[in-house]
């Protein structure tokens, strides 16, 4: 038996032909793009090349480093335990006000970050809403501390998180998770073997975008938990402090900054990116 | 053991409304026209749904009753279901979705997919397939292994939702007899095939918006269909007969013509208002006709239904006027004729 051969026509895809698109949309798109290389190689051209490994590997730098990967990736961690029922409150459950939830939700996104980090002040600070419980009950104090710099990072992170799998959520429906129940699986069971595995790649996209978002946190960090060196000076805030007394210094850390967001980016388009 | 139904379930805009139902043993066929509710009934039993109001038993147990407070969820009810878009865990091996109910009863990776191997063999899924994920099978394929993977836990109610509508017909048969030896006590089939009904069903649930209106064994059901819908349905005839060609020889000896080509075992079907009767053998484009024997005459308002027996047993419906013209009475020997455009060939 012979089918007809078809032509595959996929509107979603396919690029217009050149000669539908105005001379000057192409052109100022052009510009555009230069706009966001010219940074990059800005960097790129001022680079200290030869000099790179020992400018990293000054203490500083390196303490610096370590404070970056501890907050950014217990700000990560913080994330995925508590953005993973947020995703699902918001995919699975009916809500009251929706668009106001959602927005709640989204807010650290678009907020300036030294609002957030203020923000934070005022409810988890010494004298905070909540900070002066803290203080109270548990002696425990967020501000200037390393775990408040975790706090800030997860805070602007969650969103990116959140959404990602709030998606992936949506997308695969609850069909799958019937089809468990009539095959015995409890709701625990179900969302082991059936739910978190068929959203795998979201998961993974979520956790990549917070851990990144984290790991370049600034001013969130910088009013809430302060700039001091071992407990909360991240990378970025060795860079903007570098910039001042070794320029070539500051300009090393933004590459390797750039390099892993680039990293992160590349990954997530060819593996994990939903469509 | 049985299912009783006797209650309310609400659905958007509409409600499923049960009085009494009593599902016995054995295949019942739940038929009806599109949204009339015979998902919903089957989603209610298997706990997917929730009655409004009522009562849902199970070999005696109430697994639903709102008023009682009791809902018994659907992973402890032990009803399996074969959903018509399937539902494979996409994630998983086919020999996975096939264990998986297996596992979450408590059986150990090996065993689990030793008896996943032998039901994958059972209903017939390419051994070739078995390591593959879903997504690589034909719709076909994948129905098979849906069906093997609901009977793996071995259920008591077995739900099966239009269970062939994505079969290529080379497997429609082995599927069917599957379905019929299934070792669930119940099976619940959801169906639009009459070749599903005359040839698997013990029993008949009709459903029209909303509502149950009419139930019981096949002959019970076929003589009080409860709707037009379904009178038109049960009408059906399906003729068992050995295909070659464009001709059907059915079990009376009596040659078919039809329309598209076929070979093997097969069964022809075709609606009773296709049947055309004769006081003399008609001339004219009909490829069949054959001298029948009037066993029966069913008025129903203006529409008459002519039982026929002979060299194949069919139903015929006539208008009341052209009985009362043609005289139609029991022993009488009459021609039936039947345009090969109007038979339907299903494997």
């Amino acid at each position: 038996m012979s089918s007809p051969t078809r032509v595959r026509v996929d509107p979603g895809t396919e690029p217009r032909p050149a000669s539908q698109l105005p001379a000057a949309v192409t052109w100022v798109g052009f510009v555009a793009l230069g706009l966001l290389l010219l940074p990059v190689v800005g960097l790129l051209q001022r680079a200290p090349w030869s000099a790179l490994p020992s400018i990293l590997g000054e203490s500083e730098v390196l303490e610096a480093l370590r404070v970056s990967l501890i907050v950014s990736l217990a700000a990560t961690g913080a994330c995925i335990v508590l953005g993973l029922p947020l995703a699902f409150v918001l995919a699975r459950r009916r809500l009251w006000f929706p668009r106001i939830v959602r927005a709640v939700v989204m807010l650290p996104m678009v907020l300036p970050p030294v609002v957030a980090g203020t923000a934070l002040l005022f409810a988890l600070g010494r004298r905070g809403l909540v900070g002066q419980w803290l203080e109270e009950w548990f002696g425990v104090s967020l501000p200037f501390t390393t775990a408040g710099s975790v706090v800030a990072a997860a805070f602007v992170a969650l969103p990116f998180f959140v959404v990602t799998v709030e998606a992936a959520l949506r997308q695969a429906g609850d069909e799958l998770d019937e089809a468990a129940a009539t095959l015995g699986a409890g709701a625990w069971a179900t969302l082991a073997h059936v739910t978190l595995p068929t959203i795998r790649p979201a998961l993974a996209a979520g956790t990549a975008l917070a851990w990144a978002r984290a790991l370049g946190e600034f001013g969130a960090t910088l009013t809430f938990a302060g700039n001091f060196p071992g407990r909360t000076r991240t990378l970025p805030l060795e860079t903007y402090l570098a910039l001042e007394r070794n320029p070539e210094a500051a300009v090393a850390i933004s590459l390797v900054l750039m390099a892993v967001a680039l990293a992160v980016l590349v990954t997530l388009r060819d593996r994990w990116m939903p469509r | 053991m049985t299912v009783e139904f006797d209650g309310r379930v609400a659905r958007s805009g509409w409600a499923l409304q049960v009085d009494q139902l009593a599902i016995a043993e054995g295949v019942t066929a739940v038929v009806g026209a599109n949204g009339t509710g015979k998902t919903t009934l089957g989603r209610a039993v298997a706990g997917l749904d929730r009655l409004e109001r009522g009562r849902l038993e199970i070999a005696g147990t109430a697994v639903d009753d709102p008023g009682a407070g009791v809902f018994v969820p659907a992973h402890r009810r032990r009803v399996g279901m074969v959903f018509q878009d399937h539902r494979l865990f996409g994630h998983l091996r086919v020999i996975d979705n096939v264990a998986f109910g297996l596992r979450r009863a408590g059986a150990d990776r090996a065993g689990a997919r030793r008896q996943a191997v032998a039901l994958l063999e059972r209903v017939g899924v390419d051994p070739k397939a078995w390591q593959r994920r879903p997504a690589a099978l034909s719709g076909g394929q994948r129905q098979r292994v849906a069906v093997a993977r609901a009977l793996a836990p071995e259920p008591e109610v077995l739900i099966v939702d239009e269970p062939l509508a994505s079969v290529d017909s080379s497997g429609r048969a082995s599927l069917r007899a599957l379905l019929g030896e299934s070792p669930a006590r119940h099976v619940l089939l959801i169906t639009h095939d009459p070749v599903d009904v005359a040839t698997l069903a013990r029993r008949l649930v009709v459903l029209d918006t909303g509502a149950v209106v009419s139930r019981g064994s096949v002959a019970e059901v076929t003589a009080s269909p409860g709707c037009e819908w379904a009178a038109t349905f049960l009408g059906a005839n399906v003729v068992p007969g050995r295909a070659q060609g464009t001709s059907v020889t059915t079990e009376g000896g009596l040659a078919l013509t039809v329309a598209e080509e076929a070979a093997g075992s097969v069964y022809v079907t075709f609606p009773a208002h296709a049947v055309t009767l004769h006081r003399d053998r008609p001339a004219g484009s009909a490829r069949n006709a054959w001298q029948a024997e009037l066993q029966r005459v069913d008025i129903d308002g203006e529409r008459a239904r002519v039982h026929l027996g002979g060299p194949v047993q069919v139903r015929a419906d006539v208008t009341r006027r052209s009985a009362d013209e043609l005289d139609l009475r029991p022993g009488l020997t009459i021609w039936a004729s039947l345009k090969a455009t109007e038979l339907t060939v299903v494997t």
